[in-house]
């Protein structure tokens, strides 16, 4: 009988509505990060890192992208004959049907397929986090404490706490209490939404509360069984781990990657963050060019001026340009003379020449300010921006858009121009 | 599917001088990124060639790392794969490869248990993009026995070390002379020949039974009268490499923006080993023009005309000119590199001085690395 000891169910179908324009065609985990990364490479790596080669990814909202890109695994060295990764929609059943409404939902719709594996523990993982982490000595860390449950928590500052679920444990890490975003944290440790349970715990939860609309791991499971009274221990990382879920966390932790030897190093061999490289060729840097503090991805041509930016595979900067501060993602092109500062430039987009992207004062933006904020300028992908227009700060365009679209050539601070049909 | 391939990757030649200690021509990285085997290898695989036999023979555990996996080039299928031949003893024979024929004949059970009807025969230390269906094409289109792919070569350019082709006004060959004294012609053989399967078989056999085992002096040269051999001219870029100067301007072509833009990105891509490298980094300091740069590495000093390999660090203050910098390379504080290729995993120690003067100077220096 197939045995697994551990197997992973990496919960990937979030949309990450705060990234905004990123997000609109693909979920949060399939977004570029890094130069050559997307994010959810970060959670699937550290599984091949630490020794778990079984890993179900749970998708639903936008999965193309991220089908494509996970395909059988290959790049995970996840394509196993017992194992590997499966990725699991939701599905039509004869009865009840429904989407995954909540994490554990999602979780509880497969119970079929963890039980082809008979697993002893299950690891359960977000497809939205920048960090590595090693689950085997957190799986160490489970069984020796003879855990039913454990969560990975980090220590935090204490004014932040009360931005995230909190547990309080004993001097051995036995939690003995939660607080979810508490006005007055008892104490620092936040859970980081990684989670080793025994199968036989976590089954007989998702079972128990099967009913609860919208089953959540943190609100309901946790509680579920920390009521029941099974041993709950807090596993401390004090590693880097980043949730992006912002516009501007997001542009932080790829910016945080520039530094001489940054916090989190990606040029470490004994543990290699994989991901599906289209691209192989090497970069081209003409005689004109400069480049300082950049990470820059295969395959790239850059002509003009970078400083401080992050640029993905297959991307042209033409003479003349100027990029400081910038996210730039694969197989974008980025005409003559143009002007990029703090901008956030999804796939395949084309801007024309003499473009200034991230000028002016610095204005709210005007539908979503708290997506849209910090001075930076987001552009979604395949957008067209026309030769010779201005775009100003805490601004989005999107579609192929044509001067029209730019009153006296000059979309100003704060201005959402998403174009019609492109949503 | 119409044709399986033969790869001869054996070679070496002392002219790549101390580039050839430590692998075959066929597994010198080109270009930034590739091995040269690699354009053979994604040419039968963009041509849909799927049966494809590797002939491995000098110093091949470079090679052999880079072909341990066949799906980076889309062979790991059921139909067909890709084999790679090492020469074996067995019961009946205890020979290394005589030569190119020889290494066809000690395999030929690969030959005889095929079933397609044509075979194309490429050698792995050539550098191009080639749609071999197209030769192919011609190839029964003339109602040959063999197609050899031939290229003009510029006018005035000593060919004196190809072979060299003197075809008719119907494209037949007429002459072929390897490495002549006084070449007749400007028309060299690129190394890539088309065959019928059983035609093939039945010439290795006879060859070797005659104790031949050259494929070109004993086969194409030997039967230039007999059988019907044509050139099909190949018009697109194509290099060799065979000496220290032809790999280091094999690289440096790839400077140009037209060879660049044929190999990187044009259809179809060539392939090769995915390392999984992190994005190349560029610190304060770093200062790179008209360069190729690979993956993994980082820089923080100059860098002009030059073509850095993966995972290579150039230290502060460093000027890197007109040098070829190999994979996994450390180069120290403070030094000058001109002129140069630097052998893979050298780690060169601060404030050294290397100057090619004359000629391209290879350098070969194993210091300790203290790995931070």
């Amino acid at each position: 009988m197939i045995k697994k000891e551990m197997i992973a169910m990496l919960l990937a179908g979030g949309q990450g509505s705060r990234l905004g324009i990123l997000t609109a065609k693909v979920a949060k985990p399939a977004v570029a990060f890094g130069g050559k990364y997307r994010i959810i490479d970060f959670p699937l790596s550290n599984c091949i890192n630490s020794g778990v080669d079984t890993v179900g990814v749970l998708t639903q909202y936008q999965p193309l992208r991220l089908n494509t890109h996970i395909g059988i695994g290959i790049p995970w060295d996840l394509d196993r004959n017992i194992g590997g990764v499966t990725v699991l929609p939701p599905y039509e059943k004869s009865a009840n049907s429904e989407w995954y409404t909540g994490t554990a939902n999602a979780i509880y719709q497969n119970i079929d397929y963890m039980d082809s594996f008979n697993p002893e523990y299950v690891l359960i993982l977000s497809g939205d986090h920048i960090y590595k982490m090693d689950y085997e000595v957190m799986l160490d860390f489970h069984k020796q404490n003879g855990a039913e449950v454990t969560l990975a928590a980090m220590p935090v500052p204490l004014e932040e706490a009360k931005r995230f679920g909190i547990v309080i444990t004993d001097e051995n890490r036995k939690i003995v209490d939660f607080e979810e975003k508490p006005a007055n944290p008892r104490s620092n440790l936040a859970s980081m939404g990684i989670y080793i349970f025994n199968w036989k715990t976590l089954k007989e939860a998702l079972l128990a509360k099967a009913d609860q609309p919208n089953l959540d791991f943190g609100k309901h499971i946790i509680p579920y069984c920390h009521e029941k009274g099974a041993p709950l221990y807090a596993y401390e990382y004090n590693g880097y781990w980043k949730d992006v879920g912002t516009l501007h966390s997001y542009w932080e932790a790829n910016m945080e990657l520039i530094d001489i030897v940054p916090v989190f190093n990606l040029y470490e061999d004994y543990w290699k963050i994989y991901t599906k490289s289209d691209k192989l060729p090497p970069q081209y840097m003409s005689a004109d060019s400069v480049v300082e503090r950049c990470l820059i991805g295969e395959g790239s041509v850059i002509c003009g001026k970078v400083y401080n930016s992050i640029i993905g595979c297959g991307v042209t900067i033409e003479e003349g340009t100027v990029v400081r501060d910038s996210i730039i993602m694969n197989d974008t092109t980025i005409g003559k003379n143009c002007e990029i500062n703090k901008g956030i430039i999804a796939e395949n987009v084309i801007i024309g020449n003499d473009v200034k992207l991230g000028v002016g004062e610095e204005i709210d933006n005007d539908t979503a300010p708290h997506i849209y904020n910090h001075g930076l300028v987001t552009i979604g992908e395949k957008t067209m921006v026309p030769n010779g227009v201005s775009v100003g700060k805490n601004s989005v365009v999107s579609g192929n858009t044509t001067v029209a679209d730019y009153p006296d050539m000059y979309l100003g601070s704060g201005k959402t121009l998403i174009k019609a049909g492109d949503e | 599917m119409r044709a399986i391939g033969i790869i001869l990757a054996g070679g070496h030649n002392h002219r790549m001088r101390e580039l050839s200690q430590k692998r075959a021509i066929s597994a010198m990285p080109v270009a930034g990124s590739y091995r040269s085997i690699d354009f053979a290898l994604s040419n039968m695989s963009n041509s849909h060639i799927q049966r494809v036999a590797v002939l491995t023979q000098y110093n091949a555990r470079s090679l052999n790392e880079h072909l341990s996996s066949s799906k980076w080039w889309d062979f790991g299928r059921k139909q067909g794969g890709l084999y790679v031949f090492t020469p074996v003893v067995t019961a009946d024979n205890s020979n290394w490869y005589r030569g190119t024929a020889d290494a066809i004949y000690q395999n030929l059970d690969f030959l005889k248990n095929s079933h397609e009807p044509y075979v194309v025969i490429a050698s792995g230390d050539c550098v191009y993009k080639m749609d071999y269906n197209k030769v192919l094409e011609y190839h029964i289109d003339k109602k040959a026995d063999i197609t050899v792919v031939c290229k003009d070569m510029p006018e005035g350019m000593n060919v004196d070390r190809y072979g060299v082709i003197k075809m008719n006004e119907e494209s037949r060959i007429e002459e072929f002379e390897e490495k002549p004294v006084v070449a007749k012609s400007n028309t060299v053989s690129c190394g890539i020949y088309v065959i019928r399967r059983r035609l093939l078989i039945e010439l290795i056999e006879k060859s070797a039974e005659e104790g031949r085992h050259d494929l070109v002096a004993d086969i194409l040269i030997r039967y230039k009268g007999m059988k019907r051999i044509f050139g099909y001219k190949m018009k697109d870029y194509w290099k060799n490499i065979a000496s220290v100067e032809d790999y280091y301007e094999t690289n440096m072509d790839f400077l140009k923006p037209d060879v660049r833009n044929f190999f990187f990105r044009e259809y179809p891509a060539v392939y090769s080993k995915v390392d999984d490298l992190a994005p190349a980094k560029y610190n304060v300091g770093s200062d790179v023009k008209n360069s190729l740069v690979s993956s993994g590495s980082i820089i923080n000093g100059k860098v002009e005309n030059s073509i850095i390999f993966k995972k290579v660090f150039v230290g502060n203050n460093c000027t890197i000119k007109n040098s070829i910098i190999l994979n996994d390379v450390y180069i120290g504080d403070n030094t000058h590199i001109e002129n140069c290729i630097v052998e893979s995993r050298d780690t060169i120690r601060a404030n050294s001085y290397y100057v090619g003067e004359g000629e391209i100077k290879v350098l070969i220096e194993k210091n300790e690395r203290y790995d931070v």
